[in-house]
């Protein structure tokens, strides 16, 4: 039996447990070598790898991105992964086409670098940031959303990315302003559909302050252990879990806070059937089709049954609290 | 006519592969769009929404074959083609099936076969609501395509009645319109609405004519 005493301090290892010095200095030169030069970045990268084998097997198609587990709460959805092929050759990004395969297709042209987004209005410190500040800005972190569009279909995506609230604090909004408005790409040059009358372009849409503070309300840069792809709103946009999906800005190019709600995109070009909060509601119908059942892509088979949508897309327990006392039918 | 009767005929004939072989031809051909949307669920080759992509097909096949039974009136007048009276009756049955495919792949695979859903949901959305009003019509029209129908009818009733198609095909075009509009996407739309419009057009222009003349 081993009793411990007030005189033995502290716990001494076996012998066998301790890592000889010249293990330990081997494993220094290996990290210093790593940190250095071109074989450095591609065993870093395959580090990352590493890191990531737990949650999500690199598709490789583009630049991993190392990231931790997302501490937030909520923030780690246990769900089974959307495939990384429907996930980015299965969405909207009207810039690029209307069809949900146009994307994938035709966003090969965006040029996401040199890359930096204006951070403009009601805020102390304005001013352009770069896309490789932005990145350093904070903790990349790997977290697992549901996402449901408003046409009924959902998948279960893994971002990276830090809280946007992390930004907002750094630029230090004024107390006048109560919105966030966010701007995207509207490149004639590069994305061919912004020459549609779809929409107005470029797309707009905003938070309110409170909202874009929220933790859960993320900046993106990656997913699935990468850089986002083009198709997906490389290098940067906006992941809102508990809103239909286009709230969430893909190319983001500049940051306004306001005092005044923004006029976002869709809520122009349809007010009757996207408001500006459009958050995630089964007991809300779009005025063309219910939003009380929702597809899983990739997962509910052609014959199986839809699944029930749940109120703030099943964030009510994180998020409920923005909306106490509002009518959600009212502001929908 | 200014051809010679016989001439005329077996010329046409000709052009359909045979009078007789003419009609079953037709008819594998139109089961076509089936059997590409059967191989392709099968097959899983309907992308990411299989579900979606066959409410759309299914919508669709319906206006693709709308616009063909539309175009055989004044294709046989305009190009003397008399065989293709004989197939006009069967295009329409067709524009029916896909029809009843449409409505069964949103009753199936949207309202996951809930009726009380289907028929809670369709006075809620007018453009459902458009969409079927259309499909109850051509249901009228199917039920009284049988040479017996046409006999109890008879022939001017019968006429009159399936003139109701020209309504069905503005309705059909409405709820199209109405499914785009919000997405202001009416490039599809359109293509169809000048085909409708250049189809019912050149009737209007003949009933006008025929009555200057009369």
């Amino acid at each position: 039996m081993l009793i411990k005493t007030t005189s033995s301090a502290y716990d001494h290892g076996v012998p066998s447990e301790i890592t000889p010095t010249e293990v330990y200095h081997a494993r220094r030169d290996l990290l210093r070598w790593m940190a250095s030069g071109a074989a450095g970045a591609t065993l870093a990268s395959w580090g990352a790898r590493e890191a990531f084998a737990q949650s999500v097997k690199l598709p490789g198609k583009n630049v991993p991105l190392a990231a931790v587990k997302s501490p937030v709460a909520g923030a780690m959805s246990l769900e089974k992964l959307t495939d990384y092929k429907d996930a980015t050759g299965y969405n909207n990004f009207y810039e690029f086409g209307t069809d949900k395969s146009d994307p994938a297709r035709n966003a090969g042209t965006l040029k996401t670098s040199p890359w930096s987004v204006e951070i403009e209005g009601l805020v102390k410190k304005p001013g352009r940031y770069a896309l490789e500040d932005l990145l350093k800005l904070s903790a990349m972190e790997e977290r697992i959303y549901r996402l449901r569009c408003v046409e009924g279909w959902s998948m279960v995506i893994p971002w990276l990315g830090y809280s946007l609230s992390a930004l907002i604090k750094r630029v230090e909004p004024l107390g006048a302003a109560k919105y966030v408005e966010f701007v995207t790409l509207a490149d004639p040059k590069t994305m061919p559909g912004v020459t549609s009358r779809v929409l107005d372009w470029p797309y707009v849409e905003g938070l309110r302050l409170d909202e874009a503070m929220h933790p859960l309300t993320l900046l993106s840069f990656g997913m699935y252990g990468e850089l986002l792809p083009k198709q997906s709103g490389a290098p940067l946009r906006l992941v809102v879990p508990w809103k239909y999906g286009f709230k969430s800005g893909k190319s983001i190019v500049k940051i306004r806070f306001t005092d005044k709600q923004p006029l976002t995109a869709w809520n122009k070009a349809a007010p009757r059937e996207y408001g500006f909060y459009s958050n995630v509601n089964p007991g809300v119908d779009h005025p063309r089709w219910s939003q009380a059942s929702e597809r899983r892509i990739g997962e509910d088979g052609l014959f199986a049954r839809k699944r029930k949508t749940l109120l703030f897309n099943g964030y009510e327990a994180q998020v409920g609290q923005l909306y106490a006392g509002m009518d959600l039918k009212t502001y929908f | 006519m200014s051809v010679a009767p016989g001439v005329g005929v077996v010329h046409s004939g000709r052009w359909l592969g045979g009078v007789a072989l003419g009609k079953p031809a037709v008819f594998v051909l139109l089961l076509l769009p089936l059997a590409w949307l059967v191989y392709a669920v099968a097959f899983n080759q309907l992308g990411a929404n299989p579900a979606q992509a066959l409410v759309r097909a299914t919508g669709d096949w319906t206006l693709r074959m709308l616009c063909l039974v539309l175009a055989l009136t004044p294709l046989r007048l305009q190009f003397d083609l008399p065989q293709l009276a004989r197939l006009r009756r069967m295009v329409g049955v067709f524009v029916y099936f896909y029809a009843v495919l449409h409505l069964l792949s949103y009753a199936w695979f949207d309202m996951g076969f809930v009726w009380v859903d289907v028929v809670k949901d369709i006075p809620k959305r007018p453009f459902i609501l458009v969409g079927f009003t259309a499909w109850v019509a051509l249901s009228l029209l199917a039920l009284t395509s049988f040479d017996r129908a046409v006999k109890w009818l008879g022939g001017k009733n019968w006429r009159r009645l399936h003139r109701s198609v020209y309504a069905v095909a503005a309705l059909a075009l409405l709820h199209f319109f109405w499914m785009r509009a919000a997405k202001n996407d009416l490039y599809e739309v359109a293509v169809y609405a000048l085909v409708v419009a250049v189809l019912l057009g050149w009737r209007a222009v003949r009933a006008l004519r025929a009555r200057t003349r009369a």
